[in-house]
């Protein structure tokens, strides 16, 4: 039945992940921006939330939560709306851990998943993106050859988030490149295999103070209990679906971000004698700001939805996400521009949040719910 | 907890209102427009005894009551209306706004009137012939500054006595002088008193004084009738005073500008039935052409089309969700000025935009009046500037995300 109510845990959910993000994450944006680097104390007082943990079963240590992809939702959307590059940080082990969780073998479930329900930060990633402008994810140039029991695995990764520090990390390849969407595979290479590169830390637009990497795999040889989900293999659609819902939802946190300062900016600063929100061309910005981030979290929402039912998301996600990406750039930049001059400076952050919003057209699989 | 089903018996409801559309408004949709000041009469008496065997909530009728759920059932009221409306003008939007009911005329009947008001006038739309009722409020040199009413109401003895002239009244001439139904006109009784003064009085069907001055040719909605009426000397009983003539700060004209948080839900509905018959439309086509639609894939390797229609769905469910998320929070007791702004905001500028997009993708064909496509972006315009122009709802949305009075922002 059509309701848009959160549950009361959710609310507490998005209020106190809410004051997180606003009270500790957010002031520590700017520096971070600046410098590339995230306070570790950050990092780790984020961890102690079970962003990671709590979806680890009780088994191995975790929360053993029912994983909600409107929740997560829920959760993404405060982190981005704090700082899209620490929110991505804190949540890039799921990249790693959560596809196990959910598609995993037995055997990988009960050898990878005790590490992300400790009381410290594991670091972990996966490597989804590759350097093509017209990447597609159905895809891959990536390859996972057949190789005895096991797999050779060739080709170049990028925009892999804290991948030098990462024990191990999954990497998505084409076994059958004429099969889309299901001819993908996972693999858990070590990151210290033979055949194993990384790159420099990469430098982009926005998201500067994610550390990101480039991931090059020459005839890296995996074992055959490499591949996750053994020879069932995995629903990388699906996995796709949950990526798009995360990376959304933070981004209609950036849009909230934007509108709020720009909102109590434009009530302050005067021209012509009156606060510039008065004049009609300002608020118009400002409404239209409103609506969009409206628009965006319900389709968001809808998206998750669909994955909480087990049903596929692969539409509703694909059209939300590309919806926010569209509609974070144009508000973002709006962020910018009624800032004026100083939306231009990188001491307010509204340029810092159009830098990072860009980001959402081209990138896929840096989040998951 | 968040949930965007809708339930089985709410989809069978709503496949009832499709077979409409399909089957009672498509066929005469093209030569409905083609004449435009033909009356299907026909349809308004199929649509009549439908909707009074079925007990449906046939568009804006607010005389009928909401869906027949029992008392402990969540009521749903707004949100069917909402999804029945949409289903409707998927038909066709002005056959949809012809059809005979109490309008918006009985919206303003239940929001203004007396309990005995609410029997003596809306009684006559569940019996006998086809009736339609309707709301003059716009004059020639007003719509959007509704406080600038001059159609006056003057005391005289038994009767109050209106002169002025209304512009833009939907079904006007069905409820003026082709049926049973009646007229309710916004006018004031102290020019002085600015909005408190202005009140809605029920001008009876052929009531002396009251003329169809003209029945507008439109852009769109041609079905509908859009009438100025001309007020001369028109008198009318004390009682058809909705509500009370006391000139105070409450009430009145305040009772009638809340309906709009319902209606306007309403219109983005409608506009988003007509954006969903052309989005359908080019679906249904680009299978046909073998032109295929590729969900999932890379930004950079769709073609132009396949971008443009995804955009056209993407918008279209963003207004959409909007639209259901107002009526939702009406049916759960809560005010929804801004959401419902939003919703009719949103809708209005998609709408547009997507029936606009639509004509353009189907190249020589969708100019052609061959096909319906050109009549939904006629039809759809009107969204965007009726019950509230979009540059309106931008200001009301302004106002309340900014916290600023009438005075602060206009």
């Amino acid at each position: 039945m059509i309701d848009f109510e959160l549950s009361e845990e959710q609310q507490m959910i998005r209020d106190s992940v809410g004051a997180f993000a606003r009270e500790k994450i957010r002031p520590a944006a700017r520096p971070a921006d600046e410098s590339g680097a995230i306070p570790a104390a950050l990092v780790a007082e984020a961890w102690q939330f079970g962003f990671v943990s709590g979806a680890i079963p009780e088994k191995f240590g975790g929360g053993g939560d029912a994983r909600s992809a409107v929740t997560g939702a829920i959760v993404a959307e405060e982190l981005g709306f704090g700082d899209i590059s620490i929110g991505l940080h804190v949540l890039a082990p799921r990249l790693f851990a959560f596809p196990i969780v959910e598609m995993g073998t037995d055997d990988q479930r009960a050898k990878y998943l005790k590490r992300f329900a400790g009381a410290d930060f594991a670091a972990a990633t996966a490597a989804v993106m590759e350097p093509r402008f017209d990447y597609d994810l159905s895809a891959q140039q990536v390859s996972a050859k057949r190789d005895g029991a096991g797999y050779i695995l060739n080709g170049g990764k990028c925009y892999v988030p804290l991948a030098a520090e990462s024990e191990s990390i999954l990497v998505y390849a084409a076994t059958d490149a004429s099969k889309g969407y299901a001819g993908v595979d996972g693999f858990i290479v070590p990151r210290s295999a033979a055949g194993v590169t990384i790159s420099e830390r990469e430098k982009n637009m926005g998201l500067k103070s994610l550390a990101t990497y480039e991931l090059t795999l020459k005839d890296c040889r995996v074992g055959a209990d490499a591949r996750l989900g053994g020879d069932k293999g995995i629903d990388f659609s699906r996995l796709m679906s949950e990526s798009r819902v995360a990376f959304a939802a933070m981004g209609v946190g950036v849009m909230n971000a934007a509108f709020e300062y720009a909102r109590d900016y434009a009530k302050e600063r005067k021209a012509f004698g009156v606060p510039i929100a008065t004049k009609q061309a300002i608020a118009f910005i400002l409404a239209d700001m409103a609506i969009e981030i409206d628009a965006a979290r319900l389709l968001v929402w809808e998206a998750a939805y669909e994955l909480d039912k087990g049903r596929d998301a692969l539409k509703a996600s694909y059209l939300a996400k590309n919806y926010v990406a569209n509609s974070a750039l144009k508000v973002t930049d709006n962020g910018v521009q009624v800032l004026g001059g100083h939306g231009y400076i990188r001491e307010h952050p509204v340029e810092m949040w159009l830098r990072n919003a860009r980001g959402f057209s081209a990138i896929e699989g840096i989040a998951t719910v | 907890m968040i949930d965007f089903e809708l339930e089985p018996q709410i989809l069978s409801r709503l496949q009832m209102f499709h077979a409409v559309s399909e089957h009672m408004m498509r066929p005469i949709s093209r030569d409905c427009d083609e004449h435009e000041h033909t009356k299907p009469t026909q349809f308004y008496e199929s649509m009549w005894s439908a909707s009074a065997a079925a007990d449906i909530q046939v568009g804006n009728d607010r005389s009928k009551k909401a869906d027949g759920a029992a008392a402990s059932a969540p009521r749903r009221a707004n949100l069917m209306t909402v999804l029945s409306t949409e289903e409707l003008c998927w038909g066709d939007a002005g056959l949809y706004l012809s059809t005979p009911n109490s309008g918006l005329g009985g919206a303003a009947v239940m929001a203004a009137g007396t309990p005995e008001q609410k029997e003596r006038f809306l009684k006559r739309f569940k019996e006998g012939k086809p009736k339609w009722g309707a709301m003059a409020i716009t004059e020639p040199s007003f719509g959007s500054d509704s406080s600038q009413v001059t159609t006056t109401a003057t005391r005289d003895g038994d009767h109050w006595v209106i002169n002025g002239t209304k512009i833009f009244c939907t079904a006007g001439e069905m409820a003026a002088e082709k049926s049973d139904g009646f007229v309710v006109v916004w006018a004031t009784v102290d020019k002085s008193a600015g909005r408190p003064g202005i009140k809605p009085f029920v001008v009876e069907h052929n009531t002396p004084g009251m003329t169809v001055a003209r029945v507008e040719n439109k852009l769109g909605i041609r079905a509908s009738d859009t009438a100025a009426l001309i007020f001369d000397n028109c008198r009318i009983p004390l009682d058809a005073l909705l509500g009370s003539a006391e000139v105070r700060k409450e009430g009145g004209f305040k009772d009638v500008m809340a309906t709009f948080d319902a209606t306007r839900p309403i219109v983005a509905a409608m506009a988003i039935g007509v954006g969903r018959a052309a989005l359908d439309f080019v679906r249904d086509f680009l299978k046909e052409q073998n032109v295929p639609v590729r969900y999932g894939l890379s930004p950079r390797r769709l073609t132009a089309v396949e971008r443009d229609f995804m955009e056209m769905e993407v918008q279209l469910q963003a207004a959409r969700l909007l639209t259901w998320r107002a009526a939702w929070m009406l049916d759960t007791g809560k005010r929804n000025s801004l959401e419902a702004s939003m919703a009719k905001a949103k809708a209005g500028l998609a709408v547009t935009l997507i029936t606009q997009k639509a004509v353009e993708l189907l190249g020589p064909l969708g100019y052609s009046r061959k096909i319906l496509v050109e009549k939904w972006m006629r039809d759809a315009k009107i969204n965007d500037i009726f019950e509230g122009t979009q540059q309106i709802n931008m200001i009301i949305i302004a106002r309340r995300i900014l916290n600023y009075s009438s005075k602060e922002l206009n």
